[in-house]
C-alpha cells in the first residue's frame, strides 16, 4: 500500500521547529534574517525563518534518517520509482549523479549527441568516452528528434562493452523516444538506462501524457522538479529503479553535493510531489487543455507552425508531449531567437527560449487564459509587422560530431588559443553551445568544421545567447595542440 | 450605523463613500462585482473594490468617451465596444442615429446581468437593436477583425485584473488592424496623478503610440475616480482630434449633454504641463 501522500515530513518537521522558537546558535549567520534586514525585507521574514540549517528535528540531507528519508520515500512512492534522492543542485546534479554511478573511466557510455551540456560535463569529470548516436533530424523544423531504435541497435551492437546508455526524454521540443523498447535492449546487453526526464516531471501524473522512464523499467532518471513540477529553481529528483545499489548512489552524490542542503529547496519539493500526486491529473489536463488551445489559435493565424501528436512516427518521435508549445517561425521568415527578442523587447512577453527556426512558451498550470491571449495576440502582430521573404534564413540545426578523443583528455589537453576562423581542421577543447537549450555545438574532443563555424556565427547574428569557451565573446577557441 | 465604502487610491490615500445600502454582492468567474446605494452618489457599482461608476458623475466619463470621437468622425457607422459592460458608452452612442452597427465585447456576462437589473441609467439601451453583445476576451476578438470598424471604444478596467490584456500593444496593433482606413480608437487612458497610476498612463501610452499614427490625450474631471484628474486616448490613422473636428457641424445634431460640448472638446486636448512631460517622456 502507498505511503498516506497527503502527508509532508519535512514541511511539518519546518513547521513545528519554528513553534518550538529555538534560540540558534548555529548557522546561517543571518539568525532567521535578524542580521540582516534589507534581504530579509526583500525575501519576507517567513523565507528567512525557514533558511535553516541540518539539525536533528531536521534531518540531514548527506545522511537521511527521519524526516529527509520519509519525504524521499513519498516521493519514491509518487513516482513509482524504488528510491528517491531529492538534490538541491539542480537537474545537473542529477544527471552528473546517474553517469558517476554507472560508468568509470575509459568505460563506454551511450548516448544522443543532442544531450544537454550536463551530460558531457560528466564525462569531462570522470573521463568516460561518450559513443554517439545520431538522432534524427526534422527537415522541415529543423530540430533534432528522438533515437530511432534500429540506430540504438546498431550502436549497442557495435559497442557491446558500453555500460550504459544515456536517452533524453523528452527532449526540449517535446519529441519521445521508444524508451521501453530501448531499456529492454540495453538490458539485454547488460547496460544500465539512465534518462535525461528533466522535461518531463509531469508525465509521471496524467495518463494522456507519454510513457514514464520507471515505467520503461530503466535504471535511473533525473526529473527537474522545478519545471513542470512547480518546485524552486535548482531543485530535483533522482530516481532509482529497482536494481540500482541506492547506497552507492548516495556515496556518490556525496562526493560533490553541498552539506549544507537549501530546506527551501527541499521543503519546495517534498510540498511539490504532494501536489503532484494529489492535483497531477487534474493540473495537467488543464495544462493540455490550455497548450492545445494555443497550439490550435497560434495555427490559425498563418506561418506559425505549432507542431503536436501529428510529428509521431512510431520511431524517432515515439511520442510527443502535448503539454509543450514549441512553434516553427521559419515560414514567418524570422529565425525563432528574433521572435523570442520581439516577444520580450516589443511585447513584455517572456518565453522560454528561441533557437534558429523554433520558439518554446512553456505553459503551466500558473497559466491564465488571458495570458495565452496576448501570446497569441502578440504572434499575430510580429507577422503583421516583422514578416519577412524566408531566403536568408538557415534551417540546419543538427551537425554529426566528428568525435577524436574523449571529452575529459580534450579539456585537460595542451591548448591553443586561436581566433574562431582559423580553428577549422583543429580539434575543440572547450564547449561551444547555444542557451538556452544548452546542447553542444561542438564538445572537448571534436573536430571543428566549417558547418559549424557558420552555425555559429550565424546563430551569433541572430542574437542567440552563445557561451562554453574560456572567451566570453566566443572570438576565440582554445584547441588541442 | 456608519456603513462606508472605502477604496485606496494609494497605500496612503484613501478614498470613502457612505453606504446606504448594498444591494448586491457576487463572485463570477472574473471578478467580484458589488453595488451599492448611497445618499451623495446614488447608485454606485465596484468590480474587485475598485470603483466603476456612480450614479451622479457617470456622465462625465461616458459622454467624453463617445461624443469627442463621433464629433470627428461623424461618419461612424460600423463600432466595437470593448468592456463597457455597464451600458453606459452604449447610452451615448445609441444617440446618434447614423450609428448602424454596434458590436460589444464583453468578458463578464455577470456585470451585464447585473447592470441591466440595479442599474437602469446607463443600461437602458443594451437591448437597442443596433447592439449586439458577444461575451469573450476583447484581445481574442479584435484579433480576428481586418479593416472592419469604423471606431473602437475601449472601456476597459484598470490594467491589473482583467483588463489587463487591453493595455498590451498586442492590442492596440491589433485593433490598429481592425480599424478601416480612417478609423479612431479611444481608450480608457487612466490618471497621471498618483505614482502608480502615472506609470500605468505612461506604459499604456508608449505602447499605444507606437501603434498609430496619431495619439493624442485628453482629459475630463471625474470626481469618484483616483485623484478626479482621468485620462482618454484618442489614436488615429488618419483624423486629428481637433484639427479635422468641425464643432457647428456637431452642434447641428442637437444632441443634449450634460458635460460635453464643442468648445470643451478642443479644451480637453490641452493639457497641463507635467501631464505633458509624462507623456513626452514615452513618445
Amino acid at each position: 500500500m502507498k505511503n498516506n501522500q497527503n502527508k509532508m515530513p519535512l514541511y511539518e518537521a519546518l513547521n513545528n521547529l519554528k513553534t518550538q522558537r529555538i534560540v540558534p546558535f548555529d548557522v546561517p549567520g543571518h539568525k532567521h534574517g535578524k542580521a540582516n534586514p534589507e534581504l530579509t525585507e526583500f525575501l519576507g521574514t517567513k523565507c528567512m525563518e525557514m533558511d535553516v540549517n541540518s539539525m536533528k528535528p531536521l534531518d540531514n540531507l548527506c545522511h537521511p534518517v527521519s524526516v529527509i528519508k520519509e519525504a524521499q520515500e513519498l516521493a519514491a512512492d509518487a513516482f513509482n520509482a524504488a528510491h528517491a534522492f531529492f538534490m538541491v543542485g539542480g537537474t545537473t546534479s542529477s544527471v552528473q549523479a546517474m553517469i558517476f554511478s554507472s560508468v568509470k573511466e575509459n568505460e563506454k557510455i551511450i548516448m544522443p549527441r543532442n544531450v544537454h551540456r550536463s551530460a558531457i560535463n560528466a564525462l569531462v569529470l570522470i573521463g568516460a568516452i561518450p559513443v554517439y548516436v545520431n538522432p534524427d533530424s526534422n527537415e522541415r523544423l529543423g530540430i533534432s528528434l528522438g533515437m530511432s531504435l534500429d540506430s540504438i541497435k546498431k550502436t549497442i551492437e557495435e559497442n557491446k562493452d558500453a555500460k550504459a546508455v544515456l536517452i533524453n526524454n523528452p527532449t526540449y521540443y517535446g519529441i519521445c523516444s521508444n524508451i521501453k523498447e530501448i531499456t529492454e535492449l540495453a538490458h539485454k546487453y547488460g547496460m544500465k538506462v539512465l534518462v535525461d526526464e528533466a522535461h518531463g516531471t509531469h508525465f509521471y501524473f496524467n495518463d494522456n501524457l507519454p510513457m514514464t522512464a520507471m515505467e520503461a523499467g530503466a535504471d535511473m532518471a533525473a526529473v527537474s522538479m522545478h519545471k513542470s513540477g512547480g518546485s524552486l529553481t535548482q531543485s530535483s529528483i533522482l530516481l532509482l529503479g529497482k536494481n540500482v545499489n541506492a547506497d552507492y548512489v548516495r556515496q556518490i552524490i556525496n562526493l560533490t553535493q553541498t552539506t549544507s542542503g537549501s530546506y527551501l529547496l527541499l521543503s519546495s519539493l517534498d510540498m511539490s510531489r504532494k501536489i503532484l500526486y494529489t492535483e497531477g491529473k487534474e493540473i495537467f489536463e488543464r495544462v493540455i487543455y490550455l497548450a492545445k488551445y494555443a497550439r490550435d489559435e497560434i495555427n490559425e493565424i498563418g506561418d506559425y507552425y505549432a507542431y503536436g501528436s501529428e510529428l509521431i512516427n512510431h520511431d524517432s518521435v515515439y511520442d510527443f508531449d502535448i503539454t509543450k508549445l514549441s512553434i516553427n517561425t521559419f515560414d514567418v521568415g524570422l529565425a525563432g531567437i528574433e521572435v523570442y527578442d520581439l516577444l520580450r523587447d516589443e511585447y513584455d512577453i517572456q518565453i522560454e527560449f528561441g533557437d534558429i527556426g523554433n520558439i518554446l512558451a512553456y505553459i503551466s498550470v500558473g497559466d491564465r487564459e488571458r495570458d495565452i491571449e496576448r501570446l497569441v495576440g502578440a504572434l499575430s502582430e510580429i507577422r503583421r509587422m516583422y514578416k519577412k521573404e524566408k531566403k536568408d534564413l538557415f534551417k540546419h540545426e543538427y551537425i554529426s560530431p566528428i568525435v577524436k578523443v574523449s571529452p575529459k583528455e580534450a579539456f585537460y589537453a595542451e591548448k591553443i588559443l586561436l581566433p574562431l576562423d582559423e580553428t577549422v581542421g583543429k580539434i575543440s577543447s572547450e564547449f561551444i553551445m547555444c542557451y538556452p537549450p544548452g546542447i553542444p555545438v561542438v564538445a572537448p574532443g571534436e573536430m571543428i568544421t566549417d558547418e559549424i563555424l557558420n552555425y555559429v556565427k550565424y546563430a551569433k547574428k541572430k542574437g542567440c545567447q552563445i557561451l562554453g569557451t574560456q572567451d566570453l565573446n566566443v572570438d576565440y577557441v582554445n584547441v588541442m595542440k | 450605523m456608519e456603513l462606508w465604502f472605502s477604496e485606496r487610491h494609494t497605500p496612503d490615500v484613501k478614498f470613502s463613500i457612505k453606504v446606504d445600502k448594498q444591494l448586491y454582492s457576487s463572485q463570477s468567474d472574473y471578478q467580484r462585482i458589488d453595488v451599492f446605494d448611497s445618499k451623495e452618489f446614488g447608485r454606485f457599482l465596484t468590480l474587485d473594490g475598485y470603483m466603476m461608476l456612480t450614479e451622479k458623475d457617470e456622465f462625465i466619463y461616458h459622454e467624453m468617451m463617445v461624443h469627442v470621437p463621433m464629433a470627428v468622425h461623424m461618419n461612424a457607422k460600423n463600432i466595437l465596444v470593448i468592456g463597457a459592460g455597464d451600458g453606459g458608452v452604449i447610452r451615448e452612442l445609441t444617440r446618434y442615429n447614423t450609428i448602424e452597427n454596434i458590436d460589444m465585447i464583453e468578458i463578464d456576462e455577470e456585470v451585464v446581468k447585473v447592470c441591466k437589473e440595479y442599474l437602469p441609467k446607463t443600461s437602458c439601451k443594451l437591448d437597442d437593436e443596433r447592439v449586439h453583445i458577444s461575451y469573450q476576451d476583447g484581445l481574442k476578438y479584435v484579433r480576428n477583425c481586418e479593416n472592419m470598424y469604423d471606431l473602437i471604444i475601449v472601456d476597459s478596467t484598470d490594467p491589473f485584473g482583467p483588463g489587463e490584456g487591453l493595455f498590451t500593444k498586442e492590442f492596440y496593433g491589433n485593433c490598429y488592424k481592425a480599424l478601416k482606413e480612417d478609423g479612431i480608437i479611444v481608450n480608457q487612458h487612466e490618471s497621471p496623478f498618483y505614482k502608480e497610476d502615472a506609470l500605468a498612463m505612461q506604459r499604456a501610452h508608449k505602447r499605444i503610440v507606437s501603434s498609430f499614427d496619431i495619439s493624442k490625450v485628453y482629459q475630463a474631471h471625474i470626481p469618484t475616480y483616483p485623484s478626479g484628474h482621468w485620462l482618454f486616448g484618442f489614436s488615429s490613422k488618419k483624423y486629428h482630434p481637433t484639427n479635422d473636428f468641425d464643432g457647428e457641424k456637431w452642434d447641428k445634431l442637437g444632441i443634449k449633454t450634460k458635460y460635453y460640448n464643442t468648445r470643451l472638446h478642443k479644451g480637453a486636448f490641452a493639457l497641463p504641463n507635467y501631464v505633458e512631460e509624462l507623456l513626452r517622456d514615452v513618445e
